[in-house]
């Protein structure tokens, strides 16, 4: 049993046109008649406009109610089917429901839900204004959920890692072909090179210097293919061991265009190590080498002074076979990424440099992982983007209307000192930032 | 002695919510449902169909073999409880041998109830509640030219018009002086009674059977104004009495079914009761009532079952609403929640007597607690929502009534969606 497709409903976008239920009665009933589609939307102008349509519950009240057999949920499509030969137009099913998802058609006087088009609902792509979606994240679910997973389980990362989620499905997509290389940082620390002899990993694993990962990865891969065997080369580094002490053999074999997959676990410090700052970390973080205090000599302290480096910006002026940003925040996004450079390894250097909040450094609570990465991206405060040489840079994810950086840095404690003019300065180097790449984008593209 | 963590009494609705319920909670614990009935689980609401021919008797029901299988469920069909021993935990069967039980739960639903007219014993009269009653129903009713039926409620109306179409001479006889009395108000009522007028039934309201005799056609029914009535077919469809027989002499309490708490528990140390047979708390009061009703089944089955499995999410009983859906010569008519209008209350009616189109609505301070519409249809579940979580209705009231399906999504998408 996997997880399903829905139809999902943005209000905000709705203008009440009934496209979409136009197109539902069109494609089941062969008429126009808005009141026999199967999605309804309800509401008015001045309130906005509402859903009601067939939730295809986990635990359906409406089969529940069912006398006579005749409607059940289909565990393989997830879809509540409807079975006519069997239903007595009892309408019951319609008392049981509270959503408003099976309702009594006049034009053949039996109840009708929506069945999802088999797959491909009409009502989707008539919506103009792009209100109803059919989300599909269930896809990752349903098609790696049975993969193996290629980390032994138990590593002993703190707890609500945003970085342990990350390498278990990176390894699972990459394959059990694989030689990763894993330099001193987190990823090693919680136990994926191992202890007394034993790795952490399915695959063999090795552990570099903090200086020298590419060029060890390089070596190696190009051994395999002396040999003729035919192996995924993936490196999951941290910020700082890619973006200070290992930048220069990054460098090198990017130069190279080695055949290897380097992503980067950016959580914007040394956090295995004690939570020191790196060349990744934003400007105004507190770390404990960037601390928030008295400070000395009349000059109180206020976390970094710096701004970050924009690691993959610099890769993408190596003219890598691949370069993108992603977060765990969109997994579908951080996926179709991950097949390009997975790809793109095969022909040349593949650089993915995924943003990883981590809890323990930016001292926020365990369970806001997900929304921590997500408030990044909707300030625009990280950008999702993708480069290779033929179509240069474009975004993957673009956020029109950023909300302001303040709902980023309120999400976790090591901005909580921040002044306005802090905070300011942050935001400026947002719209920079944005501006910035946006010029990368246009001038790739013409 | 055999042994069984859950015993589940019955096979119906409430039962089967129950046996899904454990089964969320508690993969593995030892499961037994008996039932007295020979057949795989099916609906008493849905043998109306099997008697009119619409729906086939090897094609109604609700779960099969495999089902029972992969749930590690022990069906026994065909054994009926006979006394229920709380004292040490053990249910005895009709033949005699006994199950030990650690948490046994009585959803054995209710049995037509057989009015006690002089002579009733002397003639032969069929009764609907179960499959085997609606095939002898079906081939009767083929063979009927005249014949009766005793109470006109939903069960009693239903079987009347698959005689009428049929083709028989029908005459409905009740006692109230209203057809359908206590799902639907007199004009709903008067809506239903044309109808089957209009299709040649003849309706005696507030008249009573005195005497049953056998005659040449079958019965000879005397009413109390002294008409006497022939019938070839006679169906009793008075009401129904729960089953609770197995509990005479028990601790258990009983009323007029067996008295259950919020979580469904009896007044008994795992022993717990739902559905047609239990007497919990309705909505509209807090004095137990008993919900005949199918949702309500299947909620405080669901409910019996959470807590027996002690699963955590259970949430208390919010009390019985009536909840009727009634299909009658191509209309329909619904009703929710409740039908007597409390001091202060407000009533609102619209009828379009061209359409047949009847809505009524009762409200308090602003909340809505009971709606019925005939040939009106709105959404049952999202009224049944309103009045739960008594959704105060004030600011958009003319709005709700001239289209209470539109109004309720609308409310439905902001307040639960
Ligand atoms: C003709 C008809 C039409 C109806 N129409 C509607 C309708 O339109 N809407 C609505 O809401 N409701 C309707 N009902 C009522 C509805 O069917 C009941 O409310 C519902 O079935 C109750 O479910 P239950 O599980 O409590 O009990 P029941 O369905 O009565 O089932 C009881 C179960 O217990 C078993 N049992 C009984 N005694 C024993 C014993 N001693 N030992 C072992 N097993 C035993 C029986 O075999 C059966 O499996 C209708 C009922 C009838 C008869």
């Amino acid at each position: 049993m996997g997880a399903y497709n829905t139809i999902a409903f943005d209000a905000e976008k709705c203008d009440g046109c009934g496209d979409c239920m136009t197109a539902c009665a069109t494609a089941k009933t062969g008429t126009t008649e808005i009141s026999r589609s199967r999605i309804q939307i309800a509401g008015n102008a001045a309130e906005g406009f509402e859903l009601a349509l067939c939730r295809q519950c986990g635990d359906p009240k409406c089969v529940t109610v069912c006398p006579a057999g005749a409607l059940g949920k289909d565990y393989a499509s997830g879809v509540i089917d409807w079975d006519g030969g069997k239903c007595v137009d009892c309408l019951l099913c319609t008392v049981g429901c509270a959503y408003a998802g099976i309702a009594l058609d006049a034009g053949t006087g039996h109840v009708a839900k929506c069945d999802m088009c088999d797959g491909a609902p009409a009502c989707v792509p008539a919506c103009p204004h792009g209100a109803l979606k059919l989300v599909t994240t269930s896809r990752i679910y349903n098609e790696v959920g049975n993969w193996e997973d290629l980390f032994a389980p138990g590593l002993a990362g703190c707890q609500g890692c945003n970085t342990e989620l990350l390498m278990r499905h990176t390894l699972r997509r990459v394959g059990p072909e694989t030689v990763l290389a894993t330099p001193p940082g987190c990823v090693p620390g919680m136990g994926s090179v191992g202890f007394n002899g034993t790795t952490g990993t399915k695959v063999p694993v090795f552990h570099p210097l903090l200086t020298n990962t590419a060029a060890m990865l390089a070596g190696i891969k190009r051994q395999y293919k002396r040999v003729g065997r035919e192996v995924n080369a993936l490196a999951i580094a941290g910020d700082g061991g890619a973006s200070d002490v290992g930048f220069q053999s990054l460098s090198g074999a990017a130069e190279r265009n080695e055949q290897i997959l380097f992503m980067v676990v950016d959580n914007e410090g040394y956090m295995n190590t004690g939570m020191q700052r790196s060349s990744c970390t934003p400007y105004g973080a507190w770390t404990s080498t960037t601390p928030v205090g008295q400070g000395s000599g009349g000059m109180p302290s206020q976390g970094k002074t710096q701004d970050a480096k924009n690691l993959p910006l610099i890769m993408v002026n190596h003219r890598c076979e691949y370069v993108a940003t992603a977060s765990t925040a969109y997994m579908e996004d951080l996926y179709d990424k991950l097949d390009k450079a997975i790809q793109a390894s095969k022909r040349g250097f593949a650089y993915l440099h995924v943003y990883s909040p981590c809890t323990t450094g930016w001292r926020f609570p365990t369970d806001q992982n997900m929304e921590v990465a997500r408030k990044a991206v909707e300030t625009n405060f990280v950008m999702l983007w993708e480069y290779n040489p033929r179509d240069g840079l474009q975004f993957t994810r673009p956020v029109d209307q950023p909300l302001p950086v303040t709902e980023y840095l309120k999400a976790m404690g090591r901005f909580r000192h921040l002044s306005p003019d802090q905070i300011s300065h942050i935001q400026g180097k947002v719209v920079e930032n944005l501006a910035f790449v946006k010029q990368m984008a246009q001038r790739q593209s013409a | 002695m055999e042994q069984t963590k859950y015993l589940v009494v019955g096979s119906s609705h409430a039962a089967l919510e129950a046996v899904t319920a454990i089964r969320m909670h508690d993969t593995e614990g030892s499961l037994m449902l008996l039932t007295r009935d020979p057949h795989l689980p099916y609906s008493p609401t849905v043998l109306p169909y099997v008697v009119s021919g619409r729906s086939a008797p090897d094609a109604i029901f609700l779960r099969d073999e495999k089902f029972f299988a992969r749930q590690k469920v022990q069906l026994k069909r065909g054994t009926a409880l006979k006394a229920l021993h709380v004292e040490r935990n053990a249910a005895e069967l009709a033949d005699g041998s006994e199950i030990a039980y650690e948490k046994v739960l009585l959803a054995t639903g209710a049995s037509p109830a057989i009015p006690p007219i002089p002579g009733i014993d002397t003639v032969s009269y069929h009764v609907l509640r179960t499959l085997d009653d609606a095939t002898k129903l079906n081939a009767a009713i083929k063979q009927s030219k005249q014949a009766v039926v005793l109470g006109a409620g939903l069960v009693g109306m239903h079987a009347a018009e698959n005689l009428v179409k049929a083709g028989a001479r029908v005459t409905i006889v009740e006692m109230a002086k209203q057809l359908t009395d206590g799902y639907f108000d007199t004009t709903a009522a008067g809506l239903i009674e044309k109808a089957f007028t209009d299709n040649g039934a003849t309706i005696l309201t507030g008249s009573r059977v005195v005497k049953l005799e056998p005659s040449a056609v079958g019965a000879k029914l005397t009413l109390e104004n002294g008409t006497a009535l022939e019938a070839d077919l006679l169906l009793v469809a008075t009401g129904v009495r729960p089953n609770m027989d197995f509990l005479a002499g028990s601790r258990v309490e009983q009323d007029k079914g067996i008295l259950v708490g919020d979580s469904m528990q009896t007044s008994v140390a795992n022993v717990w009761s739902a559905g047609d047979c239990a007497q919990a708390r309705g909505f509209f009061t807090d004095a137990k009532v008993m919900n005949a009703i199918l949702p309500d089944a299947a909620e405080q089955g669901r409910i019996a079952g959470m807590a027996m499995a002690g699963d955590p999410g259970l949430k208390a009983y919010p009390g019985g609403v009536p909840l009727n859906t009634y299909h009658f010569f191509g209309r329909h008519a619904i009703s929710v929640g409740s039908s007597r209008v409390p001091e202060g209350g407000e009533v609102v009616t619209r009828f379009d007597e061209a359409s047949g189109r009847y809505l009524k609505a009762i409200f308090k301070d602003g909340c809505l607690l009971g709606i019925y519409g005939v040939n009106e249809f709105f959404d049952g579940g999202v009224m049944c929502q309103l009045i739960l979580r008594r959704v105060d209705l004030s600011a958009v009231k003319e709005r709700f009534l001239a289209n209470p399906l539109a109004t309720g999504r609308e409310l439905m998408s902001k307040l639960w969606r």
